[in-house]
């Protein structure tokens, strides 16, 4: 059988119907030079050849280095149970689960997702998922200024991985949006420039807790004069931090969102991740992506099917929440399937454990000479050393001796020249840790 | 006596005050109502801009008010109750204003005109 479903005959009955002489009048309407004429490909390969190639290009990825670097990204334990399940066809295969009829198993999973990232949050209603932390914090700027109704500024705080910023960026730049970025003082919010900002103009503030240089925050001030001004309160999250922190409906914020890579996913050189959103359930309408419902088939079973969908573009046309019509499903189920496996107890485990270890490391780096800790009285599994080193000197001896101890802030911001941001994870161990201590000795 | 403009919505004025609604024949389209979302009140708003937003069952549409003027009452019991729209569309009211502008009335269409627009569709 051949892989093209067209014979000669079909195509050439196809083009006398519309009246042309070959397939590549189709294209004329394209202007001739931009027209491509022939790509250049290799020769095809066999199956063992092709193996063999990609082997080869595999074996050039580093696989034996201890990772400190966060940012945004971790590596956290993923239990096997997770790629066994998610891994099934039922999930791995399965297209998206518009026929309700055929696809229960996928919509009750992303029901129980929306149950557990309500639960994390303490908010009342979640999406079925978006792309990545960057999408949905730029769908919740959109979303803060939809809900303001006629304002159509934001305010960015600095201390929001630079990344996101440049996201939330490129979406709010196209349309008539107005943004403000506040820098950040000593690695922390600069909370009298953020209370200074806010007034009746401002539809929503965007924070990040811990923020990108692991510092946590009480945010409750600038949380009470937002809501003084009915602006919204959008928080940026680490999912792990919060079996730790207080979650973020309890600290007022209106609008939670976050990258769910950090829950059940390896760090897959950046990607696939997913995105979260979640809000009061007096925003739901104003929500974007998928949301899954639980409701009652004709013959009274309980069953699970997309709803709330006149807020999608299908439905909607040019006034949806959001041109985004499709989520991260399965990199969803994988996170159900994770926190399912670690329960409350097992996430609050997971980032005492991340906390009290990074606490360790803090303490022995302290004690080296020539390095300190920026931040070291109030940061979560993260944290800013400053060396006399150049970052990038020192990250460069530092992999030579087996490890990838941190994330070069010059790279983020050229006046960060000796400033490294280090992350600790439940993985590391005490062995791991005492060793990039005495490595980091002996370079400096 | 109410008068309609191409968007289905109707306005039946009082005085200074117009009361914006929208045709049973609308309605008829939308299907059993499920949501509503009102204006804003005091904003000033302007012939054919969109105000306020309704949601059934298979769509969603924009309510575009038909006269231009200042919003002084909405109808707070649709947002529990979006069905009474469906049982008497004509004789349930979405918002009320103050109009700024009744010349604008002459642009919209009467009872007979509207049924004439309505069966050419």
């Amino acid at each position: 059988m051949p892989y093209t479903p067209h014979t000669k005959k079909d195509v050439r009955e196809m083009l006398d119907v519309i009246g042309l002489e070959n397939e590549s009048d189709l294209f004329s309407s394209v202007p001739k030079e931009l027209q491509v004429h022939g790509i250049d490909l290799p020769e095809g390969l066999d199956e063992f050849s092709t193996f063999e190639k990609f082997k080869t290009i595999a074996a050039k990825n580093v696989t034996n280095k201890t990772i400190f670097m966060g940012g945004g990204y971790y590596d956290h334990v993923v239990p096997s149970a997770v790629d066994a399940l998610a891994g099934r066809s039922e999930f791995y295969t399965s297209y998206t689960p518009y026929q309700a009829e055929a696809s229960q198993g996928t919509l009750q999973v992303l029901y129980e997702y929306q149950s557990m990232i309500c639960e994390i949050s303490g908010m009342d209603v979640s999406n079925a998922s978006m792309y990545d932390g960057a999408s949905a914090l730029a769908e919740s700027a959109l979303m803060a200024v939809r809900i303001s109704r006629k304002r159509n500024k934001i305010l960015i705080d600095a201390g929001i991985n630079p990344t996101y910023i440049k996201v939330v960026q490129t979406y709010l730049s196209f349309r008539d949006i107005e943004f403000e970025v506040i820098d950040v003082k000593d690695y922390q919010t600069d909370r009298q420039a953020v209370l200074d900002k806010i007034d009746d103009t401002v539809a929503g503030y965007l924070f990040q807790n811990p923020n990108f240089f692991g510092t946590i925050d009480d945010f409750t001030a600038i949380i009470e004069k937002l809501h003084e001004h009915k602006a919204l309160a959008v928080i940026s999250a680490y999912p792990i931090s919060l079996g730790m922190l207080k979650d973020p409906a309890s600290v007022g914020a209106d609008i939670f969102c976050a990258d769910g890579q950090c829950l059940g996913n390896y760090m897959n050189f950046g990607g696939p991740s997913f995105g979260m959103i979640a809000t009061k359930e007096k925003y739901i309408r104003d929500l974007p992506g998928r949301i899954i419902g639980r409701t009652l088939d004709k013959d009274e079973n309980e069953i699970f099917v997309l709803t709330m969908q006149a807020r999608e573009q299908h439905i909607r046309r040019h006034r949806a929440t959001s041109n985004i019509c499709s989520n991260q499903n399965l990199v969803a189920v994988r996170s159900t399937i994770f926190m399912s496996l670690l329960g409350q107890d097992g996430l609050s485990e997971m980032a005492n454990l991340c906390f009290s270890k990074a606490s360790y490391l803090k303490e022995e780096l302290s004690k080296l000479e020539g390095v300190s800790v920026l931040n070291k009285e109030n940061s979560f599994n993260e944290f800013v050393i400053s060396t006399p080193l150049e970052s990038d000197d020192l990250l460069n001896q530092l992999r030579d001796k087996g490890f990838y101890a941190g994330i070069n802030l010059a790279n983020i911001d050229s006046q960060f020249k000796n400033e490294i941001l280090v992350s600790v994870t439940e993985k590391r161990t005490k062995e791991q840790m005492d060793a990039l201590v005495s490595s980091i000795g002996e370079v400096l | 006596m109410k008068r309609y403009n191409e968007e289905h919505e109707w306005v039946e004025v009082e005085g200074n005050i117009a009361t914006v609604g929208i045709s049973t024949y609308a309605v008829e389209q939308l299907g059993d109502l499920t949501f509503f979302e009102l204006p804003e009140m005091d904003a000033e708003v302007s012939m054919g801009e969109s105000v306020a937003f309704v949601e059934s069952v298979k769509a969603a549409s924009d309510i575009y008010t038909p006269i231009s003027g200042e919003i002084c009452e909405i109808n707070e019991s649709l947002l529990d109750e979006p069905e009474m729209v469906n049982q008497d569309a004509q004789g349930t009211f979405i918002f009320k204003l103050k109009m700024s502008n009744a010349n604008e009335l002459d642009s919209l269409m009467n009872e007979d005109e509207y049924k004439k627009f309505v069966d050419s569709l």
